[in-house]
Protein backbone atom coordinates (compact mmCIF):
# COMPACT_ATOMS: atom_id res chain seq x y z
CA UNK A 1 0.00 0.00 0.00
CA UNK A 2 2.76 2.41 0.95
CA UNK A 3 4.53 1.58 -2.35
CA UNK A 4 1.51 2.66 -4.34
CA UNK A 5 1.23 5.87 -2.31
CA UNK A 6 4.87 6.72 -2.91
CA UNK A 7 4.64 6.07 -6.65
CA UNK A 8 1.53 8.18 -6.93
CA UNK A 9 2.98 11.12 -5.05
CA UNK A 10 6.21 10.75 -7.06
CA UNK A 11 4.17 10.93 -10.21
CA UNK A 12 2.32 13.98 -8.90
CA UNK A 13 5.65 15.68 -8.08
CA UNK A 14 7.00 14.78 -11.52
CA UNK A 15 3.92 16.27 -13.20
CA UNK A 16 4.07 19.41 -11.05
CA UNK A 17 7.76 19.93 -11.86
CA UNK A 18 7.28 19.30 -15.60
CA UNK A 19 4.32 21.72 -15.69
CA UNK A 20 6.25 24.45 -13.91
CA UNK A 21 9.03 24.20 -16.49
CA UNK A 22 6.82 24.09 -19.61
CA UNK A 23 6.91 27.18 -21.83
CA UNK A 24 4.47 28.22 -24.55
CA UNK A 25 7.08 27.19 -27.12
CA UNK A 26 7.43 23.73 -25.48
CA UNK A 27 3.69 23.24 -25.88
CA UNK A 28 3.82 24.29 -29.54
CA UNK A 29 6.82 22.04 -30.19
CA UNK A 30 5.38 18.96 -28.48
CA UNK A 31 2.05 19.29 -30.29
CA UNK A 32 3.91 19.92 -33.56
CA UNK A 33 5.70 16.58 -33.11
CA UNK A 34 2.40 14.84 -32.34
CA UNK A 35 0.73 16.58 -35.29
CA UNK A 36 3.54 15.49 -37.61
CA UNK A 37 3.91 11.85 -36.55
CA UNK A 38 0.43 10.64 -35.57
CA UNK A 39 -0.25 8.39 -38.54
CA UNK A 40 -3.49 6.44 -38.30
CA UNK A 41 -5.14 8.14 -35.31
CA UNK A 42 -3.97 10.74 -32.87
CA UNK A 43 -4.96 9.47 -29.39
CA UNK A 44 -2.11 6.95 -28.77
CA UNK A 45 0.43 9.57 -29.88
CA UNK A 46 -1.14 12.16 -27.55
CA UNK A 47 -0.79 9.78 -24.61
CA UNK A 48 2.78 8.86 -25.51
CA UNK A 49 3.84 12.50 -25.87
CA UNK A 50 1.89 14.16 -23.06
CA UNK A 51 1.88 11.46 -20.35
CA UNK A 52 4.92 9.26 -20.97
CA UNK A 53 7.39 11.71 -22.47
CA UNK A 54 6.56 15.17 -21.07
CA UNK A 55 4.74 14.25 -17.82
CA UNK A 56 2.40 17.22 -18.30
CA UNK A 57 -0.54 15.09 -17.12
CA UNK A 58 -0.90 11.70 -15.45
CA UNK A 59 -3.04 8.95 -16.94
CA UNK A 60 -6.06 9.86 -14.84
CA UNK A 61 -6.10 13.50 -15.96
CA UNK A 62 -5.39 12.42 -19.55
CA UNK A 63 -8.50 10.22 -19.57
CA UNK A 64 -10.52 13.04 -17.98
CA UNK A 65 -9.39 15.55 -20.63
CA UNK A 66 -10.10 13.00 -23.36
CA UNK A 67 -13.64 12.48 -22.11
CA UNK A 68 -14.26 16.26 -22.07
CA UNK A 69 -12.86 16.39 -25.63
CA UNK A 70 -15.17 13.64 -26.79
CA UNK A 71 -18.33 15.15 -25.35
CA UNK A 72 -17.72 18.51 -27.05
CA UNK A 73 -18.03 19.28 -30.75
CA UNK A 74 -14.65 19.40 -32.44
CA UNK A 75 -11.99 16.80 -33.04
CA UNK A 76 -10.19 14.97 -30.25
CA UNK A 77 -6.76 16.16 -31.34
CA UNK A 78 -7.63 19.86 -31.41
CA UNK A 79 -9.81 19.80 -28.28
CA UNK A 80 -7.03 18.05 -26.34
CA UNK A 81 -4.52 20.67 -27.53
CA UNK A 82 -6.82 23.46 -26.33
CA UNK A 83 -7.68 21.89 -22.96
CA UNK A 84 -4.12 20.90 -22.08
CA UNK A 85 -2.51 24.06 -23.46
CA UNK A 86 -4.94 26.16 -21.40
CA UNK A 87 -4.22 24.20 -18.20
CA UNK A 88 -0.48 24.65 -18.70
CA UNK A 89 -0.18 28.23 -19.95
CA UNK A 90 -3.61 29.79 -20.32
CA UNK A 91 -5.01 30.86 -23.69
CA UNK A 92 -1.51 31.34 -25.14
CA UNK A 93 -0.76 27.69 -24.39
CA UNK A 94 -4.07 26.69 -25.98
CA UNK A 95 -3.27 28.62 -29.17
CA UNK A 96 0.27 27.16 -29.26
CA UNK A 97 -1.12 23.64 -28.85
CA UNK A 98 -3.75 23.85 -31.58
CA UNK A 99 -1.37 25.55 -34.03
CA UNK A 100 1.24 22.86 -33.45
CA UNK A 101 -1.12 19.94 -33.84
CA UNK A 102 -2.75 21.32 -37.01
CA UNK A 103 0.25 22.72 -38.88
CA UNK A 104 1.93 19.55 -40.26
CA UNK A 105 -1.30 17.90 -41.43
CA UNK A 106 -2.56 21.17 -42.96
CA UNK A 107 0.64 21.66 -44.97
CA UNK A 108 0.64 18.03 -46.11
CA UNK A 109 -3.01 18.20 -47.20
CA UNK A 110 -2.37 21.50 -48.99
CA UNK A 111 0.36 19.77 -51.03
CA UNK A 112 -1.74 16.63 -51.54
CA UNK A 113 -4.71 18.73 -52.71
CA UNK A 114 -2.54 20.57 -55.25
CA UNK A 115 -1.07 17.30 -56.52
CA UNK A 116 -4.58 15.85 -56.80
CA UNK A 117 -5.87 18.88 -58.67
CA UNK A 118 -3.10 18.52 -61.25
CA UNK A 119 -2.76 14.73 -61.48
CA UNK A 120 -6.08 13.51 -60.01
CA UNK A 121 -7.42 12.33 -63.34
CA UNK A 122 -4.32 10.35 -64.30
CA UNK A 123 -5.52 6.73 -64.69
CA UNK A 124 -2.90 5.27 -62.31
CA UNK A 125 -3.88 7.79 -59.62
CA UNK A 126 -7.57 6.97 -60.16
CA UNK A 127 -6.98 3.24 -59.67
CA UNK A 128 -5.21 3.85 -56.37
CA UNK A 129 -7.78 6.40 -55.18
CA UNK A 130 -10.69 4.02 -55.73
CA UNK A 131 -8.92 1.50 -53.50
CA UNK A 132 -8.04 4.16 -50.93
CA UNK A 133 -11.65 5.40 -50.74
CA UNK A 134 -12.96 1.84 -50.31
CA UNK A 135 -10.43 1.18 -47.55
CA UNK A 136 -11.41 4.43 -45.81
CA UNK A 137 -15.08 3.37 -45.92
CA UNK A 138 -14.21 0.05 -44.26
CA UNK A 139 -12.13 1.89 -41.68
CA UNK A 140 -15.02 4.22 -40.81
CA UNK A 141 -17.46 1.35 -40.43
CA UNK A 142 -15.03 -0.36 -38.05
CA UNK A 143 -14.81 2.89 -36.04
CA UNK A 144 -18.64 3.03 -35.84
CA UNK A 145 -18.74 -0.50 -34.42
CA UNK A 146 -15.86 0.03 -31.98
CA UNK A 147 -17.22 3.37 -30.78
CA UNK A 148 -20.72 1.92 -30.42
CA UNK A 149 -19.45 -0.97 -28.28
CA UNK A 150 -17.45 1.38 -26.10
CA UNK A 151 -19.76 4.36 -25.63
CA UNK A 152 -23.35 3.07 -25.61
CA UNK A 153 -24.61 2.57 -22.07
CA UNK A 154 -28.09 1.12 -22.69
CA UNK A 155 -29.53 -1.39 -25.16
CA UNK A 156 -32.22 1.11 -26.21
CA UNK A 157 -29.43 3.47 -27.37
CA UNK A 158 -29.31 1.45 -30.61
CA UNK A 159 -32.75 2.91 -31.44
CA UNK A 160 -31.34 6.44 -31.07
CA UNK A 161 -28.45 5.46 -33.36
CA UNK A 162 -30.87 4.22 -36.04
CA UNK A 163 -33.22 7.22 -35.71
CA UNK A 164 -30.23 9.55 -36.09
CA UNK A 165 -29.14 7.79 -39.29
CA UNK A 166 -32.68 7.87 -40.69
CA UNK A 167 -33.12 11.59 -39.87
CA UNK A 168 -29.87 12.52 -41.63
CA UNK A 169 -29.74 10.14 -44.58
CA UNK A 170 -33.41 9.38 -45.34
CA UNK A 171 -35.47 12.32 -44.05
CA UNK A 172 -32.66 14.79 -44.90
CA UNK A 173 -33.41 16.80 -41.75
CA UNK A 174 -29.81 18.01 -41.61
CA UNK A 175 -27.38 17.50 -38.75
CA UNK A 176 -28.45 20.52 -36.59
CA UNK A 177 -32.14 19.59 -36.41
CA UNK A 178 -31.32 15.91 -35.91
CA UNK A 179 -28.88 16.80 -33.16
CA UNK A 180 -31.45 18.90 -31.31
CA UNK A 181 -34.40 16.51 -31.72
CA UNK A 182 -32.74 13.11 -31.20
CA UNK A 183 -30.15 14.57 -28.83
CA UNK A 184 -32.80 16.01 -26.48
CA UNK A 185 -34.84 12.78 -26.58
CA UNK A 186 -31.75 10.73 -25.75
CA UNK A 187 -30.64 13.10 -22.98
CA UNK A 188 -34.09 12.95 -21.36
CA UNK A 189 -34.06 9.16 -21.75
CA UNK A 190 -30.86 9.20 -19.67
CA UNK A 191 -32.26 11.74 -17.14
CA UNK A 192 -30.41 11.79 -13.80
CA UNK A 193 -31.84 8.97 -11.72
CA UNK A 194 -31.47 8.98 -7.97
CA UNK A 195 -31.39 5.18 -7.94
CA UNK A 196 -28.30 5.11 -10.15
CA UNK A 197 -26.06 5.84 -7.21
CA UNK A 198 -27.49 2.85 -5.37
CA UNK A 199 -26.96 0.63 -8.42
CA UNK A 200 -23.36 1.71 -8.75
CA UNK A 201 -22.57 1.16 -5.09
CA UNK A 202 -24.07 -2.33 -5.11
CA UNK B 1 -12.80 37.95 -52.68
CA UNK B 2 -16.34 36.60 -52.51
CA UNK B 3 -15.32 32.95 -52.25
CA UNK B 4 -13.31 33.50 -49.05
CA UNK B 5 -16.29 34.86 -47.12
CA UNK B 6 -18.47 31.97 -48.25
CA UNK B 7 -15.76 29.46 -47.26
CA UNK B 8 -15.47 30.97 -43.79
CA UNK B 9 -19.23 30.84 -43.27
CA UNK B 10 -19.55 27.26 -44.54
CA UNK B 11 -16.67 25.85 -42.51
CA UNK B 12 -17.45 27.76 -39.30
CA UNK B 13 -20.95 26.25 -39.55
CA UNK B 14 -19.59 22.75 -40.25
CA UNK B 15 -17.26 23.16 -37.27
CA UNK B 16 -20.08 23.10 -34.71
CA UNK B 17 -21.61 19.99 -36.31
CA UNK B 18 -18.58 17.83 -35.51
CA UNK B 19 -20.20 16.20 -32.48
CA UNK B 20 -18.36 13.00 -31.64
CA UNK B 21 -15.88 13.45 -34.49
CA UNK B 22 -15.30 15.11 -37.83
CA UNK B 23 -17.30 12.61 -39.83
CA UNK B 24 -20.55 13.82 -38.21
CA UNK B 25 -20.30 16.88 -40.45
CA UNK B 26 -19.74 14.88 -43.64
CA UNK B 27 -23.33 14.70 -45.00
CA UNK B 28 -23.71 18.46 -44.52
CA UNK B 29 -20.22 19.06 -45.94
CA UNK B 30 -21.09 17.06 -49.04
CA UNK B 31 -24.35 18.96 -49.44
CA UNK B 32 -22.70 22.39 -49.10
CA UNK B 33 -19.46 21.82 -51.04
CA UNK B 34 -20.88 19.64 -53.83
CA UNK B 35 -24.57 20.50 -54.31
CA UNK B 36 -24.85 24.10 -53.10
CA UNK B 37 -21.50 25.71 -53.94
CA UNK B 38 -20.29 23.23 -56.59
CA UNK B 39 -16.66 23.51 -55.46
CA UNK B 40 -16.04 19.84 -56.30
CA UNK B 41 -17.80 16.55 -57.13
CA UNK B 42 -18.80 13.88 -54.59
CA UNK B 43 -16.07 11.59 -55.91
CA UNK B 44 -13.43 14.30 -55.50
CA UNK B 45 -14.58 15.05 -51.96
CA UNK B 46 -14.49 11.35 -51.02
CA UNK B 47 -11.03 11.00 -52.60
CA UNK B 48 -9.71 13.95 -50.59
CA UNK B 49 -11.22 12.62 -47.38
CA UNK B 50 -9.75 9.17 -48.00
CA UNK B 51 -6.26 10.31 -48.89
CA UNK B 52 -6.47 12.49 -45.77
CA UNK B 53 -6.45 9.30 -43.71
CA UNK B 54 -2.78 8.94 -44.67
CA UNK B 55 -1.81 12.33 -43.24
CA UNK B 56 -0.85 12.70 -39.56
CA UNK B 57 -2.63 15.07 -37.18
CA UNK B 58 -6.33 15.81 -36.76
CA UNK B 59 -8.72 13.90 -38.99
CA UNK B 60 -10.61 15.95 -41.63
CA UNK B 61 -7.56 18.04 -42.53
CA UNK B 62 -8.75 17.56 -46.13
CA UNK B 63 -10.80 20.72 -45.54
CA UNK B 64 -7.54 22.55 -46.43
CA UNK B 65 -7.64 21.01 -49.89
CA UNK B 66 -11.27 22.06 -50.33
CA UNK B 67 -10.48 25.68 -49.43
CA UNK B 68 -7.41 25.73 -51.65
CA UNK B 69 -9.33 24.12 -54.49
CA UNK B 70 -12.36 26.47 -54.30
CA UNK B 71 -10.31 29.70 -54.21
CA UNK B 72 -7.77 28.52 -56.78
CA UNK B 73 -10.60 27.60 -59.16
CA UNK B 74 -12.48 30.90 -58.62
CA UNK B 75 -9.49 33.25 -58.77
CA UNK B 76 -7.10 31.34 -61.01
CA UNK B 77 -4.31 32.18 -58.57
CA UNK B 78 -2.35 29.43 -56.84
CA UNK B 79 -1.15 31.82 -54.11
CA UNK B 80 -4.71 32.89 -53.25
CA UNK B 81 -5.62 29.21 -53.18
CA UNK B 82 -3.08 28.61 -50.42
CA UNK B 83 -4.53 31.53 -48.45
CA UNK B 84 -8.00 30.01 -48.93
CA UNK B 85 -6.81 26.66 -47.58
CA UNK B 86 -5.30 28.20 -44.46
CA UNK B 87 -8.33 30.43 -43.80
CA UNK B 88 -10.55 27.36 -43.90
CA UNK B 89 -8.44 25.74 -41.14
CA UNK B 90 -9.10 28.73 -38.88
CA UNK B 91 -12.81 28.76 -39.72
CA UNK B 92 -13.18 25.02 -39.17
CA UNK B 93 -11.21 24.72 -35.92
CA UNK B 94 -11.80 28.18 -34.42
CA UNK B 95 -15.39 27.93 -33.14
CA UNK B 96 -14.97 24.53 -31.46
CA UNK B 97 -11.59 25.62 -30.04
CA UNK B 98 -13.22 28.60 -28.34
CA UNK B 99 -15.98 26.37 -26.98
CA UNK B 100 -13.43 23.85 -25.66
CA UNK B 101 -11.54 26.67 -23.95
CA UNK B 102 -14.67 27.95 -22.19
CA UNK B 103 -16.05 24.54 -21.22
CA UNK B 104 -12.60 23.37 -20.08
CA UNK B 105 -12.44 26.30 -17.67
CA UNK B 106 -15.98 25.72 -16.35
CA UNK B 107 -15.48 21.97 -16.08
CA UNK B 108 -15.00 21.79 -12.31
CA UNK B 109 -18.43 23.32 -11.79
CA UNK B 110 -20.02 21.24 -14.53
CA UNK B 111 -18.63 18.01 -13.12
CA UNK B 112 -21.03 18.04 -10.17
CA UNK B 113 -24.04 19.00 -12.30
CA UNK B 114 -26.39 15.94 -12.33
CA UNK B 115 -27.39 16.45 -15.97
CA UNK B 116 -23.79 16.27 -17.16
CA UNK B 117 -23.79 12.47 -17.15
CA UNK B 118 -27.21 12.47 -18.85
CA UNK B 119 -25.88 14.72 -21.60
CA UNK B 120 -22.82 12.54 -22.04
CA UNK B 121 -24.86 9.32 -22.12
CA UNK B 122 -27.52 10.84 -24.35
CA UNK B 123 -25.10 12.34 -26.86
CA UNK B 124 -23.20 9.03 -27.19
CA UNK B 125 -25.79 7.25 -29.37
CA UNK B 126 -26.41 10.43 -31.40
CA UNK B 127 -22.64 10.74 -32.02
CA UNK B 128 -22.46 7.12 -33.17
CA UNK B 129 -25.52 7.71 -35.37
CA UNK B 130 -24.01 10.84 -36.93
CA UNK B 131 -20.75 8.97 -37.56
CA UNK B 132 -22.68 6.10 -39.13
CA UNK B 133 -24.73 8.52 -41.27
CA UNK B 134 -21.49 10.16 -42.47
CA UNK B 135 -19.96 6.75 -43.13
CA UNK B 136 -22.95 5.65 -45.21
CA UNK B 137 -23.03 8.82 -47.33
CA UNK B 138 -19.30 8.46 -47.91
CA UNK B 139 -19.57 4.73 -48.69
CA UNK B 140 -22.28 5.42 -51.28
CA UNK B 141 -19.62 7.14 -53.37
CA UNK B 142 -16.67 4.95 -52.36
CA UNK B 143 -18.22 1.48 -52.64
CA UNK B 144 -19.53 1.04 -56.16
CA UNK B 145 -19.10 -2.64 -56.96
CA UNK B 146 -17.67 -5.99 -55.94
CA UNK B 147 -14.03 -4.89 -55.95
CA UNK B 148 -14.45 -1.76 -53.81
CA UNK B 149 -16.92 -3.66 -51.60
CA UNK B 150 -14.34 -6.42 -51.12
CA UNK B 151 -11.59 -3.94 -50.18
CA UNK B 152 -13.90 -2.18 -47.68
CA UNK B 153 -14.97 -5.50 -46.14
CA UNK B 154 -11.37 -6.73 -45.88
CA UNK B 155 -10.36 -3.52 -44.06
CA UNK B 156 -13.41 -3.72 -41.77
CA UNK B 157 -12.68 -7.31 -40.74
CA UNK B 158 -8.96 -6.66 -40.27
CA UNK B 159 -9.73 -3.70 -38.02
CA UNK B 160 -12.19 -5.68 -35.92
CA UNK B 161 -9.92 -8.69 -35.45
CA UNK B 162 -6.44 -7.24 -35.24
CA UNK B 163 -4.74 -4.13 -33.98
CA UNK B 164 -3.29 -2.63 -37.16
CA UNK B 165 -2.31 0.97 -37.87
CA UNK B 166 -5.23 2.29 -39.98
CA UNK B 167 -2.85 4.26 -42.22
CA UNK B 168 -1.26 0.98 -43.32
CA UNK B 169 -4.68 -0.40 -44.29
CA UNK B 170 -5.38 2.72 -46.38
CA UNK B 171 -2.03 2.20 -48.15
CA UNK B 172 -3.01 -1.45 -48.66
CA UNK B 173 -6.24 -0.18 -50.25
CA UNK B 174 -4.21 1.91 -52.71
CA UNK B 175 -2.16 -1.13 -53.73
CA UNK B 176 -5.27 -3.33 -53.99
CA UNK B 177 -7.05 -0.68 -56.08
CA UNK B 178 -4.06 -0.28 -58.39
CA UNK B 179 -3.81 -4.04 -58.99
CA UNK B 180 -7.56 -4.58 -59.33
CA UNK B 181 -8.45 -1.64 -61.62
CA UNK B 182 -5.31 -1.64 -63.80
CA UNK B 183 -6.43 -2.75 -67.29
CA UNK B 184 -5.02 -6.24 -67.88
Amino acid sequence: MSDATITRSDEAALVAAARAKATVFDIFWQFLIIGGTSFGGVVPYLREGLVTKCHWVDDKEFVELLSISQSLPGLNATNMAILLGDRLKGWMGAVAGILGVCLPGALIMLAVGMFYRIHGDHPYVTYCLRGVAAAAAGLLLATCIQLGKKSLSHRFDLVFVLVTVLCVNRLHLGVPKTLVIVGLLAIFFHYPRKSEKAEVSQ
Amino acid sequence: MNELGTLVRVFAYLSILTVGGGMAAFPEMEHLTVTVHKWMTSAQLVHMYSVGQLAPGPNMMMIVSIGDWAVWEASGSMALGIVGGLIVVVAFFGPTALLALLVGRAWNKLEKWPWRLSIQQGLAPVSVGLLLAGTLSMAKTAVTGWTTGGIALAVLLTMLWRKVNPALLVLGGAVAGFIAFMPK
